[in-house]
């Protein structure tokens, strides 16, 4: 493992990348290995494969090395799960390998300890329940598709047949599980086709952003609206805005309880003779354009598709399944697999009996691998109470968390990046995880310390997962081993598809009537997920997609509703759901269903690190394990208020168009602007720089703006800066609101520097610290610039970023490690905007012209297009009419942001296109 | 008694006239008043130098400026004070080459008041850089980089104009005051000031030949300061009008910014003439006649200024663009109106009651327009600069700005500044040109009668 | 009433009037000097190493070229400096107990790694390329000097980016045959902007324009 070798590698990287920033060349050492190994080219970076497990399944991925220092991460384009996308989350888990907060030892009781003691603290106690065949033996994971796990825990169960083994996810998929039985008699994965649905319904079902097929469901969607693609239509229900609705061609807004009578309605009219009841059921507030829905389902047989949100009953589910059978679906748009996580179980069941079981006393040892129950766990468990009586607990944490705080020992796990393992994606595909670098703080990881409890002599991570692949990878293990750490992905293990078959009779229940004020529905929060993520900053900064608030959550609830109970954003609500009350922030979202309110989970943290500790509030308060997804409570308005920061204020187009919309099929001119101009113009060079930016597939989900902070070095800075105007992300994402409150139309636009051909900021710069590079760059240099803002006053995009402070980190150690090596770290005073990745152009020039070629297109991808989950970005030479972006400048959907400012941008965008039924009413059609 | 036209009260003479003037300064005792004065005026200096240690240890973060609002009070300030800073010559210089006899008792401490002013103004655009310690690349010189200053931005036209504006408003207002220094030089009594007035005195002698490369050399620099006035302010307005942000983006803005340089210049002549000549019994020197001159002066520049105003609502109507448009409409009725509708008051609306004789002609009511117009020209630079940047072209991007207490900190330390150094000057050197003051003695009057 | 001033004040400021105007020229090429002298720059002054190595010796006399050393420099931007385990290749035969060399022992000994301190030191805010340079027939002797006659090590030139610059601005001065640019004593002929013309043409050396663009060095 010699290129894991941190120390060595630090140091020699502080020779190879320098300590970004400071102006002054001060004395630098220069610090090689003593002996050098192999891969390493000093100040060439290495990629590896490997996964982030994210609620226990694989996120596959691509890391960037940095002599020893990973320092970025993009999608697996090898991987099905990813095609080369990653995530927001994903993006930004680079800053928590590096993050000082997270536990950095061994401690027992509070006090600092060591791993071995801690094994040998073990013995005694799991020799007792040995001699009782495990009885009083209890583990607790999160959700657990890694392979290598699922054979350790077997092998543990062998060896106390009567332990007990739990699974908990705060955010999972019991509803859906449930649903499968309930349709089918017993547990699947539905695995969704969305390349081949033409028209798809979504019941509250966010699935561009939820779930382990988030990626490739983007992907897929995002595909059929692609100049030439037959486009695809989307209906959507939903009760809180989701990026899912905003890409919805007929979108309503209906309470979730509302949205499941729905379900009923609509399995009456597509022939499903499935409800008990049928009388009870009565018809929600009219859809308007549910019968050309249905209609076009009908239509549509075999290559439509409908799907349910996992906070809906596990009614709707099987409704659904039975719906889809219905509609010919099945094996066309919707395949059913064998359940990829290792054990499936319904995760809230699962805890509930671990809870009964500590409440009887039955508990003796207690064994929590990961997640956060005494955070997460339903409030009328109480489980952290109940913890305090199991008599011996140990806990595997990333941080010293709530849960640790409550164990006898906590052992510091080891961040993926750091650790030996496996995982499976959503469609069963395994991905073995290699760490870049030896744990900065000597954590274990989950399958070393099961490892311990299994036999106290504990196995690295990496002989594990080797023992267990060997004789799984066919003959020649080697080979296939290297071929699998080298691809990221683990032939052959795909899960297999199953042929299902409704039950006989198959039946569901009716829907209860909710009773109280208002609904509220449980939510993962889109940027900090179920509050893992709670105490990563670029998360925490990272404007929510719908609302642009930062650091904090807020109770969302829509104008009427706010209007009733005369609320403003800010304003803060007690809400009391029998015994269990939360105060909580209102913020007002057009577009979401009336007498309802959306909580975000991850928020309220006691114990999450500097960062996440004492933000917002915590949804988890009055959420009870009878309505873990939608429940109703009392509304009062306490007269108190909070303030929250939000990235942008104002969200109408005010008659400025600057996203165009274009109704499908309907014809289109290019805006033929004049470039004529009483200047002479530029001469050309060997390349023309410029970015096509599709607002038809982009679905605002964030991963952009992460992948440009990592990529850049981007600061955060903080909850009051941000409220004072003074974010620094490169790249934002603008969101507009057209059309009403009650159900506007939500338009998406990433805005990243527009490289203006006649840029405004460049003749105003008295220094010349921005210019245009021959190639049509607008080059930024930072240690030119006296920071007068002038160029940002004077930009009409208002794309520049101001250090107006001290927000770089200069101190902490470990973020020295974090920062990309090709990217000077700004200091305060300066400003800085997108550089189109100059970084990668560059490197891209040099090694073209050292092989004597052009550089091809494609060849140099920034980051934000790298990671684009929708593939919306597209960056390369406009000089080259055959190169992609050239070619899709020249679709007529093209158009410039404020192009009559004829500031003549390098970034241009693709008109937002929909595809609205002709038969629907026209004030229900988007555009 | 003086009647209201003459510049002067009659029964002086050259000994009564150079006696009363010198004596303000040559006074062995400094007046109490002074000293009140003088100390809190230091005091806000200290608050000045405060603000600017925080500023420079901190960073530009600790105001109020962001994204969008890139400019706030720094830049208002400087306008503002560079403004203030016209009148000063022009009384001087222009008034000179017309022959305007009346400025005489006024342009030396209108002069003075320039220096100081242009003093506050050259700070802020140095204070307001995220890195001051780098100022200098504004300015063209052979350096190590090979680099030049970018000559296309007006901030480096900006380092010109006000440079050499700085530069020739001392010099005149110097090589005016070397005659009198000659006189303070014989007129004191301690050695000390001797020698210090004999130094910058430069060895005058009164010699006709001397008198005579005076008259020359003040003519030149009049002639030079001429231009300057005009030049100055259209630079600095060249800063907004070389933007493309709608409210910068506009061809009127030179003049008016020109107009309304000299209305706020003779403002802050009669809020500081009217309390020094009652302070110094100077009403003799500075009579009506002079404060009614200013007055129309003022009023007329004043209405240069309105129609600038209305210029610009009429070319946003009329550009058809829509940016323009929304522009004049958010200034009206947006989060800034009230700034925007107390502009209107304070600088077009209130000053008409200056058409009144009356009004003209009451030392109070003077002194209170003169106020107003200081607060208006104050407000026009706000609405100018805020109003614009705050809501531009995307909505998306649309903020707000909020002037934290470091903005006020350093905004009233200037006037500290400004306050100061005028404090020191009326002590230790001559308010009113005493030589040019003899020159306008009635004939008759300049022997002592015998 | 008595004179304040001697009359010799009267030439003493007028010399002083006049004088002015010099001194200031006077201060303005003094300071132009400073800050292009080695106090400033660094340039020809010899940088303490913890051994103290001889490139004279090395290469000079033993004629060993740069990239048994420098290995990454045709590769990489970072020229990369030789790790222990390159000393000791021939120093665990040749003075194996000099006591010079001690350091390099017990780092290889105790493999903790030796702490070179930097020569060519560029701003961090400064991104520059050995490889391109090399590829583009820039000789190793053009920057840094005759290496070979280096005793010790000092940096040849100020690395200011007016230096930098001078070559940008007219590459075909400065360039060589790429077969050349490890050589330390290759003559340049006689009319070498015309080879160097030749040069840009063979090997594709952007124009001055590009060469010249910020985002070429700063990032």
């Amino acid at each position: 493992m010699q290129r894991r070798d941190f120390l060595s590698m630090m140091t020699a990287t502080l020779a190879a990348a320098g300590l970004n920033g400071c102006s002054e060349t001060l004395p630098e050492k220069i610090v090689p290995y003593v002996r050098p190994p192999e891969e390493v080219v000093p100040g060439k970076p290495l990629y590896f494969a490997t996964a982030m497990p994210m609620a226990g399944y694989a996120m596959p991925l691509i890391a960037e090395s940095n002599m020893g220092r990973p320092t970025k991460v993009d999608g697996n384009p090898e991987h099905p799960a990813s095609l080369g996308a990653a995530s927001a989350i994903a993006q930004a888990s680079v800053w928590s390998l590096y993050d000082p907060d997270r536990s950095q030892t061994v401690t027992n009781d509070g006090r600092i300890s060591t791993w071995e003691s801690f094994v040998s603290a073990l013995a005694s106690p799991l020799a007792e329940r040995s001699a009782a065949q495990g009885d009083g033996l209890s583990l607790l994971t999160g959700a657990i598709t890694s392979p290598t796990l699922a054979w350790q825990l077997e092998m543990l169960l062998q060896k106390f047949p009567r332990a007990k083994w739990h699974a908990y996810e705060p955010v999972g998929c019991d509803n859906a599980r449930a649903g499968s039985r309930l349709a089918f008699g017993n547990y699947v994965d539905s695995q969704y086709r969305f390349d081949r649905a033409d028209a798809i319904l979504s019941l509250d079902r966010d699935f561009l952003s939820h779930g382990p097929a988030c990626l490739r469901h983007a992907k897929d969607f995002a595909a059929r609206r692609r100049p030439g693609q037959p486009p695809n239509r989307l209906y959507v229900v939903e009760s809180t805005p989701s990026i899912t609705g905003a890409k919805a061609d007929h979108r309503f807004p209906l309470r979730a309880r509302d949205i499941t009578t729905l379900a009923y309605l609509l399995g009456e009219r597509l022939g499903v003779r499935a409800v008990s009841s049928p009388q009870e059921i009565t018809p929600p507030t009219a859809v308007p354009w549910l019968d050309v829905l249905i209609r076009d389902l009908q239509e549509h047989k075999g290559t439509s598709l409908v799907l349910a949100g996992d906070e809906q009953p596990p009614a709707v589910h099987a409704l659904v399944h039975a719906i889809n059978a219905a509609l010919g679906n099945i094996d066309n748009t919707v395949f059913y697999s064998e359940p990829v996580e290792a054990r499936p179980v319904e995760h809230v069941e699962s805890l509930k009996e671990l809870v009964s079981d500590i409440a009887q006393g039955r508990v003796a040892i207690l064994a929590i691998a990961g997640g956060n129950p005494a955070f997460t766990a339903p409030v009328d468990f109480q489980f952290s109470k109940l913890l305090e009586s199991v008599p011996f607990r140990i806990r595997l944490g990333i941080y010293e968390d709530e849960t640790s705080a409550l164990c006898h020992w906590h052992i510091p796990e080891a961040h993926y990046l750091e650790s030996w393992g496996d995982a499976r994606a959503f469609d069963g595909t395994a991905t073995i995880l290699q760490p870049l670098i030896n744990p900065l703080y000597r954590g274990k990881n989950a399958s070393e310390f099961l490892s311990a409890l299994i036999d106290q002599s504990p196995q690295t991570g990496y002989d594990i997962v080797r023992t267990f692949w060997k004789g799984r990878m066919g003959t020649d293990f080697e080979t296939a081993w290297r071929r699998a750490l080298h691809d990221g992905v683990v032939s052959g293990t795909t899960a297999q598809t199953r042929t299902v078959s409704l039950v006989p009779n198959f039946a569901v229940p009716a829907p209860l009537p909710g009773q109280g004020d208002v609904e509220v529905l449980f939510r993962p929060d889109p940027s900090i997920f179920d509050g893992s993520m709670a105490n990563n900053p670029w998360l925490q900064e990272l404007p929510k997609p719908i609302t642009k608030l930062t650091w904090d959550n807020a109770a969302l609830i829509s104008p009427t509703t706010a209007e009733r109970l005369e609320l403003t954003n800010g304003d803060v609500v007690e809400l009391r759901d029998g015994s269990y009350t939360l105060q909580a922030p209102v913020w007002i979202s057009p577009g979401h269903a009336n007498d309802s309110l959306t909580l975000h989970f991850g928020y309220g943290r006691t114990r999450a690190g500097q960062i996440g500790t004492g933000r917002g509030f915590n949804a988890y308060a009055i959420r009870t394990s009878g309505a873990p997804t939608i429940a109703h409570s009392s509304i009062r308005k306490t007269g108190a208020r909070v303030p929250l920061a939000s990235t942008q204020s104002h969200h109408a187009m005010e008659g400025r168009d600057p996203v165009r919309t274009i109704v499908a099929g309907s014809a289109v001119e290019h805006e033929g602007l004049s470039d004529a101009s009483l200047y002479p113009p530029r001469p050309a060079a060997d390349y023309a720089w410029g970015m096509s930016i599709d607002l038809s597939a982009c679905i605002g989900c964030n991963a952009c703006v992460v992948a440009c902070q990592a990529e850049n070095n981007i600061p955060y800075v903080g909850k009051s800066e941000v409220a004072n105007g003074r974010e620094m992300h490169w790249i934002r994402i603008d969101t507009y609101f057209d059309g009403g409150n009650e159900n506007p139309d939500f338009l998406f636009q990433p805005v990243p520097c527009m490289h203006c051909e006649n840029a405004p900021c460049e003749l105003v710069c008295p220094v010349g610290a921005t210019t245009h590079s021959v190639e049509g760059l607008n080059e930024q240099t930072y240690n030119r610039c006296v920071g007068t803002r002038y160029c940002s006053n004077n930009c009409p995009y208002k794309v520049r970023r101001f250090n107006f402070l001290q927000y770089a980190d200069y101190e902490t150690p470990t973020f020295k490690l974090l920062n990309n090596p090709d990217v000077t770290v700004r200091s305060r005073g300066v400003m800085e905007k997108c550089t189109y990745c100059v970084q990668r152009i560059n490197h891209a020039r040099i090694t073209a012209e050292k092989e004597g070629r052009r550089i091809r297109d494609g060849e140099i991808v920034t980051a934000c297009q790298a990671t684009c989950p929708a593939d919306a970005i597209v960056f390369g030479d406009i000089s080259d009419p055959q190169s992609r972006v050239a070619r899709l400048k020249a679709e007529p959907r093209d158009y410039r942001l404020l192009g009559e400012l004829n500031t003549r941008p390098r970034t241009t965008y693709l008109s937002r296109l929909v595809n609205p039924h002709p038969d629907a009413p026209k004030e229900n059609r988007r555009g | 008694m003086a009647d209201d036209q003459s510049i002067i009260t009659p029964g002086y003479t050259y000994g009564s006239v150079t006696q009363k003037i010198s004596s303000i300064v040559l006074a062995r005792r400094t007046p109490w008043g002074w000293m009140v004065g003088f100390g809190i005026s230091f005091l806000l200096l200290t608050l000045l130098m405060v603000a600017v240690t925080y500023l420079l240890v901190i960073g530009v973060g600790i105001w109020g400026i962001n994204v969008p609002v890139g400019w706030g009070f720094a830049i208002i300030n400087f306008v503002w004070w560079v403004g203030i800073g016209h009148a000063g010559t022009l009384i001087s210089a222009i008034l000179l080459l017309l022959r305007q006899r009346w400025r005489t008792s006024i342009n030396r401490f209108a002069e003075a008041m320039t220096l100081f002013a242009v003093a506050c103004a050259g700070m802020f655009p140095l204070l307001h850089l995220g890195r001051p310690k780098f100022f200098y690349w504004l300015i063209p010189y052979p350096n190590t980089m090979h680099l030049w200053p970018q000559f296309r931005s007006p901030l480096v036209w900006d380092v010109f104009a006000v440079g050499t504006y700085m530069t020739v408003s001392f010099l005149f207002w110097y090589v005016g005051l070397i005659p009198d220094l000659g006189t303070l030089r014989d007129r004191s009594k301690s050695r000390a000031a001797q020698i210090v007035y004999g130094i910058f005195a430069m060895g005058w002698r009164g010699s006709a030949k001397h008198w005579h490369h005076h008259e020359v050399a003040y003519l030149l620099l009049a002639g030079l300061a001429t231009a300057l006035v005009v030049s100055v302010h259209t630079v600095v307005s060249f800063d907004f009008a070389v933007g493309i942000i709608p409210g910068w983006h506009s061809t009127i803005f030179p003049p008016y910014f020109v107009a309304g340089a000299i209305y706020s210049g003779f403002a802050m002549v009669m809020t500081l003439a009217i309390p020094m000549r009652a302070a110094y019994g100077l009403q003799d020197f500075i009579t009506m006649k002079h404060l009614t001159n200013m007055a129309k002066v003022m009023l007329a520049t004043g209405m240069i200024v309105a129609y600038g105003y209305m210029t610009e609502i009429f070319m946003a109507w009329y550009s058809g663009s829509r940016f323009e448009q929304d522009m004049v409409v958010n200034r009206m009725t947006g989060p800034y109106a009230s700034l925007y509708w107390g502009l209107i008051l304070t600088n077009i609306l209130l000053p008409q009651a200056l058409w009144f004789r009356r009004v003209r002609s009451s030392v109070l009511l003077l002194f209170i327009v003169a106020m107003s117009v200081n607060i208006g020209m104050w407000l026009e630079r706000f609405v100018i600069v805020v109003t614009s940047l705050h809501r531009d072209f995307l909505p998306s991007a649309w903020g707000m700005y909020y002037p934290t207490m470091w903005d006020w900190a350093t905004f009233i330390g200037s006037i500290g500044l400004f306050l100061t150094l005028l404090f020191l000057f009326i002590r230790f050197l001559p308010v009113i040109s005493i030589f040019e003051m003899r020159q306008i003695l009635p004939e008759p009057q300049r022997k002592e009668s015998a | 009433m008595p004179q304040i001033f001697h009359r010799s004040f009267n030439t003493l400021s007028r010399v002083s009037i006049f004088g002015a105007v010099f001194i200031l020229a006077a201060v303005a090429t003094v300071i132009g000097q400073i800050v292009r002298s080695p106090h400033v720059t660094g340039a020809h002054v010899v940088v303490v190493q913890p051994v103290p190595f001889s490139h004279k010796h090395h290469v000079g006399g033993l004629g060993i070229d740069c990239r048994y050393c420098h290995t990454s420099v045709e590769d990489s931007a970072f020229a990369g400096l030789p790790p222990t385990k390159t000393c000791m290749n021939c120093h665990s035969q040749v003075w194996s107990d000099a006591p010079m060399l001690e350091p390099v022992r017990s780092s290889f000994r105790e493999d903790k790694s030796i702490e070179w301190v930097r020569v060519n030191n560029l701003p961090d805010f400064v991104y520059f390329d050995h490889s391109i340079h090399l590829n583009k027939g820039v000789g190793c002797v053009t920057c840094h000097g005759q290496v070979d006659e280096m005793p010790l090590t000092w940096r040849e030139n100020s690395l200011s980016m007016e230096w930098c610059l001078d070559c940008h601005r007219q590459p075909a001065l400065f360039i060589r045959p790429r077969e050349n640019v490890f050589d330390m004593h290759w003559e340049p002929p006689s009319d070498r902007a015309a080879l160097g013309r030749q040069l840009i043409g063979e090997y594709k050396i952007a124009t001055p324009r590009q060469l010249t663009n910020c985002s070429i060095c700063h990032r």
